[in-house]
Formats: structure tokens, C-alpha cells, sequence
């Protein structure tokens, strides 16, 4: 099994189920801790349970009507739902399926929408070391530094995607959520990314929701299956795709079904 | 059953009927189009030689002027600076109320869709957009003229259009909500922004190019409405701006003209003046529209 870094870990998941309405639970009692500065990918087929569980991280999944949520997340310590979801969500960042820039921002702006949207006043000079900071972690500070104040809409979609990224660590979070972030991409803009987001664990760490077996096996350190709502296994990413020790993730990795 | 071996080719009574069938088709289509055709027409044959400064600058003529100007084959002196004035007085007035109101409400409904109390809210708006503008008329008069005023006035008027633009307003705000993808929202909420910054910041400034649409197309409906400022606004001889007082409107002057047998040409004229006007607003609405959706 793993074997914890520190004696806190960053993300500690304990007994955690969450259902939607009267339905059957989305998440079924999923216990997992989550190492720091390396990429946890978790993977499954549709519906399986693994975005309800990213989304629970920042608590996005309280957006939809009738949640309810059984067991606790301690993100550094502190139980994820016993404090306000604004002040989780500034600690936790978030990159999305497709790229989402805020249309009406410029890129400079939109890298700094986690400050300017929630009235957070800075100095110039912050504000460009921010910007500048943000834009070379994720490998675009040379490529756009001179359209800074064009709208974010005009870059390619692999370049929003970075953009997104670079809006995300601008708050410095505790932990990146990924939610299946290069499933838009086409395949040269999803390696570029692969390669950012292996760059950024030397940093942050990365939580990672994937369907892509090829994307867990390249980029991740750690892996979860998840299997109807059921964390089925989390083991070492190498040692889950040589030696899956539950049948169903076997079944799963040589595309069985999914 | 017998299986077809070959397919035969289409007769000649196909084709004719095909062709009859589109020519019916294109024949009808042209019936939509011709009346406003012909109204465009006729009010520029008819009303364009009153077009002049004096038609922007004076104030309607009473009837004894008319009748001279008449008489002795002369056009008919005097404007309708008072019902321009008092357009614009009674529907910037009446956007200042609906506007605020339309956009919270619609956002209202989008963001609060399945709720009851939101279900509600859209039913009734939906069928107040169908409630007869005179009855707003009568709305207006039993809250304002006999309980505000204390007489005909401007300000009741302005009500009247205002209970009008509102659920035009809401429903064009909650369509132009919908139209926002899901995923922006959803981060600014990852941001850990709250609720009213979101809507403030994110929603409203992506959805602005719809919304300004919406309240165009609103205030281009009540711009042109008459029956609700017969008994609120009521009509004046002079340019209006207390909104006290009773004020004039362009298609109130319209109806004063049609019921004045020598005013009969400037009906034309400031037929043609509303719709022209009305028609720009809408070139412009359509032309934020477009730029929006790009």
C-alpha cells in the first residue's frame, strides 16, 4: 500500500458517500489519503463515481439540488465541510473538462479572476508578478506575453486549457483538481499538457480524473479505480498496471469494459 | 406481396404537383410580408412632407390652426415636440423601473429553475406578457392617477409601460442566462467567489450583448403602445417634463390627430416618425445580438 510522506496527509477521505436525490449514492463509502507534490489519478468508467468525488474536494458538487454527503475530506487537517465552501474554494483549484475562460476578461485579468472576482485588491506589481509567474509555470508567459490584454477567447484550445491551469495556481492552491482536463484537446495540445501538469507536481499537487488508462499510466504516481460509486483500488500507479490486485480493475485495464 | 424490382421514374404529374405545391408555398409567404410592405409605403408617400425641422422643434397645433392651414392649402404648422419629449420622458422613466427588476427576476428564475415558487413566478409572467395593455391602462389610473397624482400624469404612464416591459425583461434575461454555459459558472464558483459576484461579475457581463437585446426589444414594444397612456398619461398640448403632470406621448398625438378630421396629415407623419424610430431600435438590438453571439 502507500506509504504517507508526512504524518498529516494532504487530503484524508474517510468513510465518504455522496447521493444525489433519492438515487443510489454516486460515492460509496471511498476512505483514501492523498499524497502531496505528485498526481493521484483517478480512473473508471462513466459514471462510475470519480468526478462526484473530485467535486466533493471543493465542494462544487453543492450546486446541485439535493446532495447529500456522509463521512469527511480533511484537506491539511482541517474537515473540508465544517468551513465556509468560499474560503475551501479559494484554497483549492480547479481545471475543468473544457477550457473555460471567462469570455469577457483579458488574459492578464482572467489569470487574476481568482483575486479581481472576489474584490481582492492588489498592487501593480503584484498583479504583473502574479500574471507572470503563473503564465511560465504553465509555459505560455513567452508565447502570449505581448497580447496580455487581448481576450483569453482568442488562444487555441490547448492554450486556454494552460490558461485555465495558470488561473488555478495564481491562488497558490493546496490542491489542483483536474477534471478530465485535456478530454478536449486534440492529441499535440494533450501532450503539452501532460507534460505541464508533470512539472507542476514538483510544486502543487494534482488530483486527476481521467478516462484515459494511457493518460493515468503516463503522468500519474498513484492511482485510484473506481468501480460503481466504489474506490476498488489505489495502489502505486506502476504497480497497479503491472499487478492490479482486484479482479475488476484487471478487468478494467485490459479493456474488458469501460 | 410483390417485391418492386425497379423504381419507375417520377412522373410527370409528380413534378407538376411538386411545382404547384412550391408555388403556393413561396405565394403565401409573400402574403406575410406584403401588408408591412405596403403600411412602409404609404406612410413615407404620404407623411414625408411634414418631415421637417419645425415637425421636431414645435409643439402639436390646435385645431383652429390646422383648419386655417387647411383651408388655404398649406401645410399644417407645428410638430410633435411634446409627445417626443413626452415618449421619452414616460419610457426612460418606465425602463428605470423595469429594467432592475426584469434582470433580477430573470436571473432569478434561471438560477432557481425547479423550484415552485420560481415555476410560479414564470407562469404568471408569461401570462401577464398576454394581459391587454388597456387593462394595464386601468392599472395605472387605480394606483397612480387616483392615489399618487391625484390626477392624470406622466408618472403613471410610465407605470403602465413599465408593468409591460417587466416580464418582456425577465423572460429575455432568463433565455440569455440560459444561453451561458454551464462551465463558467461553475468556475467562478472553483474560484471561491460568491453567489452575488458571480452573477455581478461572470453572468451578467458574459450575457450582456443578450440582455441589452432584450431591453431594446422591450422599450422598442412600449414605445409604440397607446392604449395604456390614454388613461394615465392622458395627453398634453404642451411639452411636458413634471411627471406630475399629464404628458403626451407620439402615439397618443397620433390618436388626437385621427380624431381631428383637419389633422389628418400628420397622422402619416408621425406614423412614420414612431416607426422609423421603432425600426432603428430593432436594427440595433439585432446588431448587439450579432456581435454578442461572435
Amino acid at each position: 500500500m502507500i506509504q504517507q510522506q508526512d504524518n498529516i496527509p494532504l487530503l484524508d477521505i474517510k468513510d465518504l458517500s455522496i447521493a444525489y436525490g433519492e438515487g443510489p449514492p454516486a460515492v460509496k463509502n471511498v476512505s483514501a489519503a492523498v499524497n502531496r507534490e505528485a498526481i493521484t489519478a483517478i480512473m473508471g468508467p462513466s459514471g462510475c463515481g470519480k468526478s462526484t468525488l473530485l467535486r466533493a474536494v471543493n465542494r462544487l458538487h453543492e450546486l446541485y439540488p439535493n446532495v447529500s454527503v456522509n463521512g469527511s475530506i480533511m484537506l491539511n487537517g482541517t474537515n473540508i465541510f465544517e468551513i465556509e465552501a468560499i474560503d475551501l474554494r479559494r484554497r483549492v483549484g480547479m481545471v475543468f473538462q473544457r477550457p473555460n475562460p471567462f469570455p469577457t476578461l483579458s488574459i492578464y485579468d482572467n489569470v487574476l479572476a481568482g483575486y479581481k472576482l472576489n474584490g481582492i485588491g492588489l498592487k501593480r506589481d503584484e498583479k504583473d508578478h502574479i500574471v507572470e509567474s503563473s503564465l511560465s509555470s504553465v509555459y505560455m508567459w513567452e508565447e502570449v506575453k505581448d497580447s496580455l490584454h487581448r481576450r483569453g477567447t482568442f488562444l487555441s484550445g490547448g492554450q486556454q486549457q494552460r490558461l485555465c491551469i495558470a488561473r488555478a495556481i495564481a491562488f497558490n492552491p493546496e490542491v489542483l483538481l483536474l477534471d478530465e482536463p485535456t478530454s478536449a484537446l486534440d492529441p499535440v495540445a494533450t501532450s503539452k499538457v501532460e507534460d505541464l501538469l508533470v512539472e507542476l507536481k514538483k510544486e502543487y499537487s494534482l488530483l486527476l480524473v481521467t478516462h484515459n488508462m494511457g493518460q493515468a499510466a503516463r503522468i500519474s504516481d498513484y492511482s485510484m479505480f473506481m468501480y460503481m460509486g466504489e474506490l476498488v483500488e489505489y495502489d502505486i500507479t506502476t504497480k497497479m498496471f503491472t499487478k492490479p490486485s482486484d479482479k475488476r480493475t484487471e478487468a478494467y485495464l485490459t479493456g474488458k469494459f469501460g | 406481396m410483390s417485391i418492386p424490382t425497379r423504381i419507375e421514374p417520377t412522373s410527370r404529374r409528380r413534378l407538376v404537383r411538386d411545382r404547384v405545391v412550391r408555388l403556393g408555398v413561396i405565394m403565401v409567404t409573400l402574403l406575410t410580408v406584403t401588408p408591412i410592405i405596403l403600411i412602409i409605403v404609404k406612410l413615407i408617400v404620404r407623411g414625408y412632407r411634414q418631415l421637417n425641422i419645425s415637425f421636431f422643434t414645435e409643439i402639436s397645433p390646435d385645431t383652429f390652426q390646422a383648419m386655417m392651414a387647411v383651408s388655404n392649402g398649406d401645410m399644417i404648422p407645428g410638430g410633435i415636440l411634446n409627445g417626443i419629449t413626452g415618449t421619452l420622458l414616460m419610457t426612460l422613466i418606465a425602463s428605470a423601473i423595469a429594467i432592475p427588476v426584469g434582470i433580477t427576476s430573470g436571473v432569478y428564475l434561471y438560477d432557481k429553475h425547479s423550484t415552485r415558487y420560481a415555476a410560479m413566478v414564470r407562469n404568471i409572467t408569461e401570462i401577464m406578457q398576454g394581459v391587454p395593455s388597456i387593462i394595464l391602462g386601468i392599472i395605472g389610473y387605480l394606483w397612480i392617477v387616483k392615489n399618487v397624482t391625484n390626477g392624470f400624469s406622466a408618472l403613471a404612464g410610465s407605470v403602465a409601460l413599465a408593468i409591460m416591459m417587466v416580464p418582456l425583461i425577465t423572460k429575455s434575461t432568463e433565455e440569455t442566462m440560459k444561453m451561458i454555459p454551464e462551465s463558467l459558472r461553475e468556475a467562478a464558483f472553483a474560484l471561491g467567489v460568491p453567489y452575488h459576484r458571480v452573477i455581478l461579475k461572470v453572468l451578467l457581463p458574459t450575457g450582456l450583448s443578450g440582455l441589452m437585446t432584450g431591453i431594446l426589444l422591450s422599450f422598442s414594444r412600449i414605445v409604440g403602445e397607446t392604449a395604456p397612456l390614454l388613461m394615465t398619461a392622458l395627453g398634453s398640448q404642451l411639452v411636458n417634463l413634471n411627471i406630475e403632470k399629464p404628458t403626451s406621448a407620439v402615439p397618443l398625438l397620433v390618436w388626437e390627430f385621427y380624431n381631428d378630421p383637419n389633422m389628418v396629415d400628420l397622422i402619416w407623419s408621425s406614423s412614420l416618425f414612431l416607426m422609423i424610430f421603432v425600426l432603428f431600435i430593432n436594427l440595433l438590438s439585432r446588431r448587439i445580438a450579432a456581435r454578442g453571439s461572435n
